[in-house]
């Protein structure tokens, strides 16, 4: 009866697969093959719970039951939740620092701009050479807000500036600045001329071999001896050139294990179309470079950004120290805890940007 | 397409040697890879190259367009002679064009883009004229409707293709084909060494290293055997296969067709 039709289907290869069975979980069966399969999950799971019980209802209690918020210290020392009261109380000293407080706007102002321009940048369609411009002019820009003496405005000197603005300044220009600085050494390291090679190879080595922290000493010592006498220079730009000197050389071997790690075949069919090194490292190589090293680039970046709280030892009051002052005021000494918290908040919501931008980046470029 | 009178005529009519190599000689370190290789290519022509792994087949056209660089002896393309100087080299790799076995297509590029960039930053051209050069060469190779891919969404015979339309955007006088097809399947073999013969159609000079005989056979001016460096035999593909003179170049016609 149906020997015509078997006999047809035989020479159709079906392309068309059978649809998937839909396996569905309930939860307790989620918990009972995730967290309870096995003697030793079991236990695991168990002692987990026991820990959570005993670290998260005590903190709620602290953090949000019993807290102040907007109280003096006397009322917070009074009770025994956690006084965040410390933070509303001196909050525009820990953002700015010893700028003079009627003129904090300007700050703020600079810091909207930062902030502004790096959104802007966020954007890849921007990427275009207009955007060197617009980060120049946002510079003398900002720098005007910080220093003033120009068009009617106070000059406020430099050993002034201080807190969120001095700390996000440090950070954003020096990762700008030693980006390029850090591929330029890395490409050096890998020419073939020895004089290029031995200097950058010194160069990174030096600079690896010692802790931000005694850089930092040595641009405040070292500088001037190097300077005639009566040349000062700015303690926020030593500052800023030794951050951006010691970024540098991490980017650099970050940057060089991507340069490696591009194949000898990319290498060769750019040079075999006749273009020379300038146009083969910027067309072909350094774009598929820099995007392999995206990770441990932003993983530099980070630590650069936390590391500006370093400048401390160089009497430069970024957003860590202005903190730690405010805590030395004998009314609110006791409550250290709910500062630090405040500034760790601060560092975390940066670095978890910058981190959450680098992974948005890489899926982009990715697809 | 490639009888002796043809052979003789290109001989004969071009003065054009576009390459000529006079006792070449290279080392790898100790190792002696190419050993008094004497070659002169005219215009039109179109060589293959046979031979074992490792008998210099790949380092030989390698050293043309100075991907590797020979340490005795001349090598003169399109009348520069190849040394250190870093301007000749450049002028010479833009007259010559390389066709590689892994494709090395740029995979942060698309197709077009892939095409246009060496016109427009070696040859100046504007991104217009590029891209309409791009587009024409893509159709030559049959596969204008990818031109906004990235290489990664295409096959490896599509891949070879557009690499071959990459090279020829170029406008080259010569073009050098390493192992092109090695690496595909062989249903794919055939769409690029239908592209190649076309190419040869229209009278590119070739040099080919490959192991695909029926190509050498019908499309070869000349056939030449390497083995450990040195330049062995050599002759019109009709006098090569029928009527090998050496021990060693039957000993090798024997194992590769059967």
């Amino acid at each position: 009866m149906n020997m015509s039709k078997d006999k047809s289907n035989k020479n159709i290869i079906q392309k068309e697969g059978l649809k998937a069975p839909v396996i569905r979980i309930g939860a307790l069966q989620w918990i009972k093959s995730n967290l309870f399969n096995g003697i030793f999950n079991s236990i695991l799971t168990i002692v987990m719970l026991l820990l959570l019980y005993k670290i998260v209802p005590p903190f709620v209690k602290w953090a949000f039951i019993d807290s102040f918020w907007f109280s003096t210290a006397k009322e917070c020392s009074a009770g025994d939740g956690a006084c965040w009261s410390i933070i509303p109380a001196n909050i525009r000293f820990i953002i700015f620092g010893f700028y003079p407080h009627e003129l904090h706007w300007r700050p703020l102002l600079a810091m909207i701009m930062m902030v502004g321009l790096l959104l802007y940048c966020k954007n890849r369609d921007h990427w275009k050479k207009s955007l060197i411009y617009i980060w120049i002019a946002g510079l003398i820009i900002m720098g005007l807000l910080m220093k003033g003496g120009l068009f009617g405005l106070t000059s406020v000197d430099s050993d002034q500036w201080g807190g969120l603005p001095l700390t996000l300044m440090l950070s954003v220009f020096g990762m700008v600045a030693a980006y390029p600085l850090g591929i330029v050494l890395a490409l050096g390291r890998r020419s073939k001329m020895p004089a290029v090679k031995t200097v950058c190879i010194i160069y990174i080595e030096l600079i690896r071999g010692v802790p931000l922290i005694s850089l930092l000493f040595m641009s405040a010592i070292l500088f001037p001896l190097f300077f005639p006498q009566g040349v000062t220079v700015n303690k926020i730009i030593r500052a800023q050139a030794a951050i951006i000197m010691f970024t540098a050389a991490y980017i650099a071997e970050v940057v060089r294990g991507g340069l490696q790690a591009i194949t000898r075949g990319q290498y060769e069919a750019a040079e075999s179309l006749g273009l020379n090194y300038a146009q083969k490292m910027r067309l072909v190589i350094l774009p598929q470079a820099l995007k392999i090293v995206i990770p441990p680039t932003v993983g530099i970046l980070i630590s650069a950004f936390k590391d500006t709280s370093l400048v401390v030892i160089i009497a430069l009051y970024e957003i860590l120290k202005t903190t730690r002052t405010a805590l030395a005021d004998p009314a609110w000494m006791g409550f250290s805890p709910e500062a630090y918290i405040f500034v760790a908040l601060i560092y975390f919501v940066c670095c978890y940007t910058m981190s959450n931008y680098s992974r948005r980046l890489e899926k982009e470029l990715h697809s | 397409m490639n009888s002796e009178a043809e052979t003789n005529r290109i001989k004969r009519s071009s003065e054009e040697k576009i390459i000529e190599i006079i006792d070449m000689n290279k080392w790898f370190g100790d190792f002696h890879v190419l050993r008094d290789i004497n070659l002169s290519v005219y215009k039109g022509e179109r060589i293959v190259i046979c031979g074992p792994s490792g008998s210099g087949k790949s380092t030989l056209i390698r050293c043309i367009n100075r991907l590797e660089e020979h340490q005795k002896g001349k090598i003169i393309v399109d009348g520069i002679e190849l040394t250190n100087n870093l301007k000749n080299i450049e002028k010479i790799r833009e007259e010559v064009g390389m066709v590689f076995q892994h494709f090395n297509l740029f995979p942060h590029l698309t197709i077009i883009e892939n095409l246009s960039l060496g016109p427009i930053w070696v040859r100046k051209v504007p991104k217009k004229e590029a891209e309409e050069t791009a587009i024409y060469y893509l159709e030559k190779v049959h596969i204008a409707e990818q031109a906004n891919k990235y290489p990664g969404q295409l096959s490896g015979g599509q891949q070879q293709r557009v690499a071959i339309a990459r090279s020829l955007c170029m406008k080259p006088k010569v073009m050098l084909f390493d192992e092109a097809t090695s690496a595909l399947d062989p249903e794919m073999v055939k769409e690029v060494l239908d592209v190649m013969i076309n190419l040869a159609e229209e009278g590119m000079t070739m040099i080919v290293v490959s192991h695909e005989m029926g190509f050498a056979k019908s499309v070869a001016h000349r056939v030449m055997f390497m083995d450990f460096g040195r330049i062995v035999e050599e002759n019109t593909p009709h006098q090569f296969f029928d009527n090998p003179q050496h021990d060693r170049t039957k000993l090798f016609l024997s194992q590769i067709l059967h």
